[in-house]
């Protein structure tokens, strides 16, 4: 038996369901990083993971609505962010405290829509699939529609790109070049929404902040070049996603756990310990050097 | 004054909340002139950059730069705000800050010719900030990052370089070398310098013209016009002396509650 398939399981390349996961992972970590990085750039965290938790209703309705989880999560996602916009658009002061509200909110609807899975709907585990995602269960037909979301929040970093910089950089500047500010704010936040809801489909609404933010807070320890930052970033996030659904699959043969463990929980492991071993390496690197030793 | 003005201020009137901020205030800047605003803290410097500039619309009056009546995202003057705090951690050189001064403003892909790049450069070298052009923005000290947002103003090459107390927290050296790069700038690019400050004393050997604010009305002259014991005694409303010393002027206010127009140093005595 040779090192590959002591590391991978036999069938990891010929599995449908794992090729789906493979498939609809790469597209959703490599635009939640994309996009990531100018979310953690403008220090809008926790909005991205307050979009999250308002997917979280959405999903939760689909389910119950028996509607597609993917459209569930789209839609709420949306409207949280446009929800948002309209609640803290005036001062940007006060954008965490119309985040915290929205996000309160659609926490109650997610509690209304689980309770009514739960009790009036046949669809069984649909808090286990909207809050921690169901990347094996996906359906082949959902990568079209995966990667066609992908491309537009593609197409619309590309396009706002340099206002969006600037808008983060100072909003004096930015007001002095004529950018249209709110706009071009309103506009990324939509794309948040919508690679958010992506995130949702691979690692749960709950993990889709790790997505969103680890693999950008990691590139951005190693590298202050912007193109860097958006390459890096893309890279870490496909390769702990590739990384989770291995061992998630490997561990449907490791007899103490079977049937196996989640590849959400992986693919978080594996953002954490890379968030870590990050840090170290950049701290070996931009620490002053020292002449001599303190006492 | 020579040739047309670049910046004519006609009869402009702010109000916020019932208090007039800035009442029919009017004054012209020259071509390549280094100008002074300057006032004490609240007497409506920022306010008054904010109206040339675009920021804040005029309830009366107007302000036209190079001739035009200026709208927003003009592109012939160049501004550096007050207290701009760049973050640390944002993934920028000082070269890519300074060339989102070219096209920061523009949706789309970037395609930047030959002649844009070179002009990055110039604005870098301009500023001495070539040494440090590689490294992350966020990082740089504070007269360091001044340098780098001047040369992102500068970049497009405007005929208005707008500063909003572009000296406030610099140390004394930095403050010099601030002031000594944007008189050479104005002089080798033809650029009219219009900087507010509470202390004029470190603008004094290179400022052309003074607009002095207080209270929403401006004075506003040539500056060995205004900078006269009596002239600038009667603008303060209280006693200021104007010293020769060594080749340099200084203005020396009487130690009182209102020397803070002068500067964050205190009264010089001299025996």
């Amino acid at each position: 038996m040779n090192l590959w398939h002591l590391l991978v399981e036999s069938g990891f390349l010929t599995n449908g369901p794992v090729r789906s996961a493979l498939e609809v992972g790469t597209v959703s970590a490599l635009v939640s990083a994309e996009v990531g990085v100018y979310v953690v750039v403008r220090r809008q965290s926790f909005a991205g993971h307050a979009l999250g938790d308002v997917a979280t209703s959405g999903g939760a309705g689909a389910y119950y609505f028996g509607a597609s989880a993917l459209a569930g999560f789209v839609v709420g996602a949306l409207v949280g962010a446009a929800a948002t916009n309209a609640l803290g658009v005036a001062r940007s002061a006060r954008r965490d405290v119309a985040t915290g509200i929205v996000l309160g909110a659609a926490s109650g609807l997610s509690a209304l829509f689980f309770y009514l899975d739960a009790t009036h709907s046949a669809a069984s585990g649909a808090a286990q699939q909207v809050l921690f995602g169901s990347l094996f269960s996906l359906s082949p037909s959902l990568l079209p529609v995966v990667g066609g979301a992908g491309a537009i929040c593609a197409a619309v970093l590309i396009a706002i790109h340099r206002p969006l910089l600037l808008t983060s950089l100072s909003p004096e500047l930015a007001d002095a070049r004529g950018v249209p500010r709110r706009a071009v704010g309103l506009i990324f936040l939509l794309t948040v929404a919508l690679s958010v809801a992506l995130a949702c489909v691979t690692i749960g609404s709950i993990l889709a902040t790790a997505l969103l933010i680890g693999p950008p807070a990691s590139a951005l320890r190693l590298t202050r070049s912007p193109r860097g930052a958006l390459v890096l970033a893309g890279l870490i996030a496909v390769a702990v996603t590739w990384l989770g659904v291995l061992l998630a699959y490997d561990s449907f043969y490791w007899g103490a756990v079977s049937p196996g463990l989640p590849v959400s929980f992986f693919v978080v492991v594996l953002i954490f310990l890379t968030y870590v071993v990050a840090g170290v390496g950049s701290r070996r690197s931009s620490a002053p050097r020292r002449v001599g030793r303190s006492t | 004054m020579s040739g047309n003005p670049v910046v004519e201020v006609s009869d402009v009137t702010v109000t916020y909340g019932g208090r007039r901020v800035l009442d029919h205030v009017s004054f012209e800047i020259g071509a390549g002139e280094f100008t002074g605003l300057i006032g004490s803290n609240g007497a409506g410097k920022t306010t008054l950059l904010q109206v040339i500039v675009g920021l804040v619309r005029p309830d009366a009056g107007r302000v036209r730069v190079d001739g035009v009546v200026r709208t927003r995202g003009h592109s012939s003057f160049g501004y550096v705000p007050q207290k701009v705090a760049l973050d640390p951690d944002v993934p920028l050189r000082a070269r890519d800050f300074v060339t989102l001064g070219l096209d920061g403003h523009r949706f789309g892909v970037a395609r930047r010719s030959r002649e844009q790049r070179d002009a990055v450069e110039r604005a870098l070298i301009d500023v001495d900030a070539d040494g440090f052009a590689d490294r992350p923005v966020g990082r740089l000290s504070g007269g360091e990052q001044q340098r780098v947002l001047i040369a992102h103003a500068l970049v497009a090459r405007p005929s208005l370089l707008v500063l909003d107390e572009p000296l406030a927290n610099l140390d004394p050296r930095s403050v010099q070398e601030i002031v000594a790069l944007l008189s050479r700038v104005a002089r080798q690019h033809h650029v009219a310098v219009l900087i507010s400050a509470h202390d004029m004393n470190a603008m004094l050997p290179v400022m052309n013209r003074i607009v002095y604010v207080t209270d929403g009305h401006v004075a506003s002259g040539p500056t060995d016009e205004v900078v006269r014991s009596e002239v600038l005694s009667r603008l303060y409303g209280h006693h200021v002396d104007v010293v020769h010393l060594h080749g340099r002027v200084l203005v020396v206010a009487e130690p009182d509650e209102r020397s803070d127009h002068l500067g964050d140093h205190p009264p010089l005595t001299l025996s």
